[in-house]
């Protein structure tokens, strides 16, 4: 067995992967990132999508978007 | 390699005579005998004339690239620039009276605090509200997105190249000062920064592709005469908390606080590039920090400095000293370069 993935969800912001990682999106194509840790994309605000570009910041903490998002 | 810059007052004249081994016709040095003697500083321009600001930043290059032009040794001892005593004695001189008028800024300022011995999540979250904070000054990038022409947008790289050109570089000094596990953490930010072992990836190559492509010098402190003083002295902070180990706890909130408030404004530079038509180089430069920032900061944050507060207990003051450091000094950079380019832009229609 190789090591298990390690996924974070950071709160009010992104999952953060370790290690290389390749994200099929919903339409089939694949990104692949290769640095140490990933963040992927957890609001949908992101404009590199399926990684996260703080984006989550702009939509206010605690907020209506945000509590629907499930991140509070 | 770099040439030494053109001085701005009569402090940085004396050093940098000093370091080019400048003789006058009867072969005698035209340097002071003495750069120790205090009277120097009491004749040095006004801070903010950049005579200081120069000085400082001269006496830290020389432990990071040196110049080209200065002689190899000097110094009353004849002794390599880098490690000369006198040299030393006024570097010293210069941070203390550096980190002292950044000591009452900063306490001015009145920031949010970050809790002692609080749990993790919480001291992330004191964090990110810190770095939330409102300085009172203009975003660059807000100006870079909506407004800035081509020549206006190229001043701005130029200033943002004195840090581009060694990006990371300062708060690499901190490395092996730091316990284990934060060491760990740095370098897993570090990686991404120096390229993750692939050298043309380097983030400073990055920046020094996108430069030639917007047919801009890429070469190490190509625009150091341009630089205005707030840039020489937000580049001086960065190697100031990096090199004494006593700041550490503020060179890791420093780092911190860069990498919290660059993702966002990164996308807004973005913005603008395209409305420009930019070179795509220095468009990807920006855009490779919207991805990279947006890990970097969350790493810095419940990582980084998270492991270092808990190993460390009692530094959340410093590392919020640094952080305020980080957020005020791009707060007077951001107003004297908008200023400046927007006069720059006035200058022309007249």
């Amino acid at each position: 067995m190789s090591e298990p993935t390690q996924v974070r969800l950071c709160e009010d912001g992104p999952m953060l992967v370790r290690g290389e990682v390749v994200v099929e999106d919903e339409d089939g194509q694949r990104h692949v990132s290769t640095r140490p840790v990933t963040a992927v994309c957890r609001c949908g605000a992101s404009s590199l999508k399926p990684w996260c570009d703080g984006s989550h910041k702009l939509l206010g903490t605690g907020g209506p978007r945000a509590r629907r998002l499930g991140t509070v | 390699m770099p040439t030494l810059p053109r001085a701005r007052g009569p402090l940085s004249a004396a050093l940098v005579a000093d370091l080019r081994g400048d003789l006058r016709e009867d072969g005698t040095s035209t340097g002071p005998a003495d750069l120790t003697d205090p009277g120097l500083l009491e004749k040095a321009g006004p801070v903010g004339s950049g005579d200081e600001e120069l000085a400082l930043w001269v006496l830290y290059e020389l432990h990071h690239h040196g110049f080209d032009d200065a002689t190899a040794t000097g110094g009353p001892d004849d002794l390599e620039h880098e490690w000369r005593p006198d040299l030393l004695t006024l570097r010293g001189r210069l941070e203390r009276r550096l980190e002292r008028r950044w000591r009452e800024r900063v306490a001015a300022a009145d920031l949010p605090t970050l809790p002692s011995g609080a749990e993790p999540a919480d001291l992330a979250r004191a964090f990110f509200a810190l770095c939330d904070a409102d300085t009172g000054a203009e975003s660059v990038a807000r100006f870079v997105q909506r407004e800035a022409d081509d020549d206006q947008l190229a001043e701005v790289l130029r200033q943002r190249s004195i840090y581009h050109v060694k990006e990371q570089d300062a708060a690499m000094w901190t490395l092996p000062r730091l316990p284990d596990t934060t060491k760990a953490h740095l370098l897993t930010i570090a990686a991404d920064e120096y390229g993750n072992g692939r050298p043309d990836d380097l983030h400073a190559a990055l920046w020094a592709r996108g430069m030639r492509a917007c047919g801009l010098d890429a070469s190490y402190a190509a625009y150091v005469d341009g630089a205005l003083p707030a840039v020489l002295e937000q580049n001086n902070l960065m190697t100031l908390l990096g090199l004494h180990r006593r700041l550490v706890p503020a060179a890791l909130g420093h780092l911190a606080a860069f990498e919290v408030t660059s993702a966002v404004p990164s996308r807004r530079v973005v913005r603008g590039m395209e409305r420009l038509g930019t070179p795509e180089p220095m468009v990807a430069y920006y855009r490779e920090h919207m991805a990279a920032d947006a890990v970097h900061e969350q790493v810095a944050v419940r990582d980084l400095v998270g492991s270092y507060v808990a190993e460390v207990p009692g530094s959340e003051d410093e590392v919020a000293f640094g952080a305020a450091v980080c957020l005020l000094a791009e707060a007077a950079t951001a107003t004297a370069l908008l200023e400046h380019v927007r006069r720059g832009a006035a200058e022309d229609v007249a």
